[in-house]
């Protein structure tokens, strides 16, 4: 599909996303720089449960990366072209690996690995005549030339094959952490100082659960389809980039609120605070839904009155995206902005703050090198804990009609359309199960790490 | 006492008067009522008589914030500010889009709304502080550690979750109560049973460990220690000494919620088919109905400002050490 070669695109939240991974790459060395920190994340590596976290945000990171590079493929010259005309859709490389789930379109519902529709249809018969049975589909499990026979084996097989790339992988990753921590047997009596050993378990549970997965998806809908027949698991995927695009940016706009205003009110005291104050309750005193939705129901009435400033649909739905996210972070930075004037309250009557005072150093750098660096494991740990929050609001969100445009991706948009056919009998179950399974596991990692972080980085937690 | 309520009060119109002030340029500003009205007619097709129309008919038509051809008073009166911000001072809403008045309605739909709203907040207060104790009680143990693995295994299940699964279940499956729907009187309890349940069960993963957090910092003080070396039994160091203690940080959290119980749920509510305020505001947001929307808003932040001023309150009545100025 990109033979003809391709244009880049960089979406708005692409360009913030790798902005914040960015910044989050720039902080990683400094933090290796300096002892303290890398204690404290040390810490956080040698708990099984943080590592496990880790390592399964990770992959999703991996995912939400591939998607989050876009290119407009070129279209095949036609005749007497001088120009390349480029694609009006916008892709993505997580679109290109998984071309085939997302161009085999059946018409309707089926089931996972199915190889026949969910509802009955008439059909020709050679004869003439017309027969109300189930269709064959078109894409899933169209390799097999007696369906009901070779069905059971062909997935055996398949499920086989994909554990076996799976162990695969994860042997050849116990063969890479055992170079570097000494020997497979201090990795696997757990003798390092990290936990690598958890890592890697894992990673290995991973590794063959994606292997099946994938292996699976290249002849079936392993997921099952939707109403418009698309492939679940390709939507739920894509899914996840939504998800952590919520959870991430959004700091981009409570951080510097946060921090700024919260910095300014501990320290200077006086009509500041008194300000700052005022404007948090104020927002604080608005239930946070009806703030929300007050936003992006004012959102929508702009995105739709300025149609001209979006190119393409995708376009769209990415600013869309981006303005839930900048009206998320503007409704939740009361929070960390009230802790952070409370511990700015505490420091700047300490005896070194008070000691710069007295040497005359400015105000500014009092404020960056002796109030900003003793905040910052507040900041981070109430980083950590905002992710799973703002991941299950993003669900909510779309579902009340406030959260990411209808027609993007995204956990919220595939339980509100999985939800109606709850009604139906049998039931349509699959859609729900996998946006379960994958937010579930998301969501929990998350809160795993968040409370290892906090134990690391909280001084009070021994 | 008095003085103290009046001083927090005054305290309080400033607040709202930036909520306020908030709300209206959130409306009126950001988006000008032309924009407004070419969302609701739809944006292709519409002709600039017919946008007229729909400000006049809401009262959108005039300035927003000074009235230049208006006599003296009414420069200021006669303008949308007035019309549609301050009066809501007097909670007085206007009509919503249906042409219904929007105070009655509201009025009608608190009932429903607190019928849900207050049993699942007692009993989900009860259900969670006693697990909560319980999990203290046995800390330090298996029983304890797989409590907080469910309490966050149940955290991280969104709260769609359990409402699809519950009506699945419990209604579908099992037949036991309704899958959704209202009725008063004796009926009520068939209808409201689910919802109430599921509202329990979604917040039991935060909740009790927020109160185990609270309850184990409260254990490990001194006074706690003396209790003990004193022979007071494990339990009643634990409801005698560690709840009552504990009730501070906990009156924090919970009493600040209660006025706003009237809100009502807006998921559970949607589901279960629930006529609510909570309802009332999905459909409004669905709806793009502006007027119901910031007479929720309103609404909301004044209940909110009435939970500070009564968790003030409560903090006087379990510990008093705490007293007015």
């Amino acid at each position: 599909m990109i033979g003809h070669g391709f244009e880049t695109v960089v979406l708005w939240t692409d360009a913030c996303f790798f902005l914040l991974i960015a910044a989050c790459v720039v902080g990683g060395l400094h933090a290796w720089r300096r002892p303290h920190l890398r204690r404290s994340w040390a810490r956080v590596g040698e708990r099984p449960v943080g590592m496990a976290a880790i390592v399964v945000l990770l992959v999703f990171l991996l995912i939400g990366i591939l998607d989050s590079l876009h290119f407009r493929a070129a279209l095949p010259p036609t005749a007497g072209q001088t120009e390349t005309i480029y694609a009006t859709e916008v892709t993505s490389v997580l679109d290109v690996v998984m071309h085939r789930q997302r161009t085999d379109v059946e018409r309707t519902y089926s089931a996972p690995l199915a190889t026949h529709a969910f509802v009955k249809e008439a059909i020709e018969l050679p004869d003439g005549g017309q027969r109300r049975d189930f269709p064959r589909l078109v894409h899933g499990g169209a390799h097999l030339a007696d369906a009901a026979q070779d069905h059971r084996a062909d997935i055996v097989s398949r499920l086989a094959l994909g554990a076996a790339v799976g162990v695969g992988l994860s042997l050849l990753a116990a063969a890479c952490l055992s170079v570097f921590n000494g020997g497979i047997k201090r990795l696997m009596r757990g003798e390092t100082q990290l936990a690598w050993r958890s890592a890697w378990l894992t990673w290995s549970v991973v590794a063959v659960v994606a292997g099946m997965l994938v292996s699976l998806a290249q002849g079936y809908h392993v997921f099952g389809t939707d109403k418009v027949g698309q492939d679940v698991f390709y939507l739920t995927l894509k899914s996840v980039r939504t998800a952590l695009m919520i959870g991430t940016l959004t700091t981009l706009v409570t951080l510097p609120l946060a921090i700024a205003l919260g910095i300014l009110a501990g320290y200077f005291g006086g009509w500041v605070d008194d300000v700052i104050q005022y404007l948090y309750t104020v927002l604080n005193s608005i239930p946070g839904v009806l703030l929300i939705a007050a936003a992006v129901l004012m959102m929508q009435v702009f995105i739709e009155n300025h149609p001209d400033w979006f190119a393409t649909a995708a376009e769209r739905s990415d600013a869309r995206l981006l303005a839930l996210c900048f009206i998320l972070g503007v409704t939740s930075w009361t929070g960390l902005c009230r802790l952070l004037r409370g511990e700015t309250l505490k420091l700047r009557e300490l005896e070194y703050v008070q000691a710069a005072r007295a040497f005359g150093v400015p105000t500014v750098r009092i404020l960056l090198r002796h109030v900003l660096p003793n905040l910052m494991h507040i900041v981070i740990i109430a980083l950590v804990m905002d992710f799973s929050g703002l991941v299950l609001a993003e669900a909510v969100l779309s579902y009340v009609g406030i959260g990411v445009d209808p027609n993007m991706a995204s956990f919220g948009t595939l339980i509100n359309a999985a939800r109606m056919e709850l009604a139906r009998d049998p039931m349509v179950w699959w859609s729900l199960a996998a946006a379960f399974v994958f937010m579930f596991v998301l969501v929990l990692a998350a809160n795993l790490l968040a409370d290892v972080v906090r134990d690391a980085f909280d001084p009070r937690a021994g | 006492m008095w003085a103290y309520l009046v001083r927090r009060l005054m305290y309080a119109l400033p607040i709202l008067m930036g909520v306020n002030l908030l709300t209206f340029a959130l409306f009126f500003v950001v988006n000008t009522p032309d924009d407004m009205a070419r969302m609701q007619l739809g944006v292709k097709r519409v002709t600039p008589e017919a946008i007229e129309r729909w400000k006049v008919e809401r009262g959108y038509d005039k300035p927003l914030f000074f009235n230049e051809g208006a006599e003296d008073g009414e420069q200021l009166t006669d303008t949308v500010f007035f019309d549609k911000s301050l009066r809501m001072f007097v909670f007085d809403f206007g009509a919503a889009d249906d042409g219904r008045d929007i105070a009655r309605e509201i009025q009608q739909r608190m009932g429903p709304s607190l019928a849900i709203a207050l049993p699942t907040f007692v009993l989900g207060l009860f259900v969670t502080v006693s697990f909560a104790l319980m999990l203290v009680f046995f800390r330090a143990t298996p029983l304890d550690f797989w409590g907080v693995v469910l309490c966050v295994a149940m955290m991280s299940i969104s709260s769609l979750f359990y409402i699809i699964g519950g009506q699945w279940l419990i209604s579908k499956v099992w037949h036991l109560v309704p899958i959704s729907g209202y009725g008063g009187g004796l009926d009520a309890p068939r209808f409201l049973a689910l919802p109430v349940m599921l509202g329990v069960i979604g917040g039991i993963g935060s909740s009790t460990r927020w109160y185990r957090t609270i309850f184990l910092e409260e254990i490990s003080r001194d006074y706690v220690r003396t209790a003990r070396a004193k022979g007071v039994s494990e339990l009643t160091v634990l409801f005698r000494h560690v709840l009552k203690n504990a009730m501070i940080p906990i009156l924090t959290g919970v009493v600040v919620v209660i006025p706003l119980l009237f809100m009502g749920s807006l998921i559970i509510e949607s589901f279960f088919g629930i006529p609510g305020l909570g309802s009332y505001t999905i459909d409004a947001i669905q709806a793009q109905d502006f007027s119901v929307v910031r007479a929720m808003v309103f609404i909301g932040s004044v209940l909110y400002i009435v939970g500070l001023i009564l968790t003030d309150l409560s903090y006087t009545l379990v510990d008093p050490r705490v007293r007015f100025e």
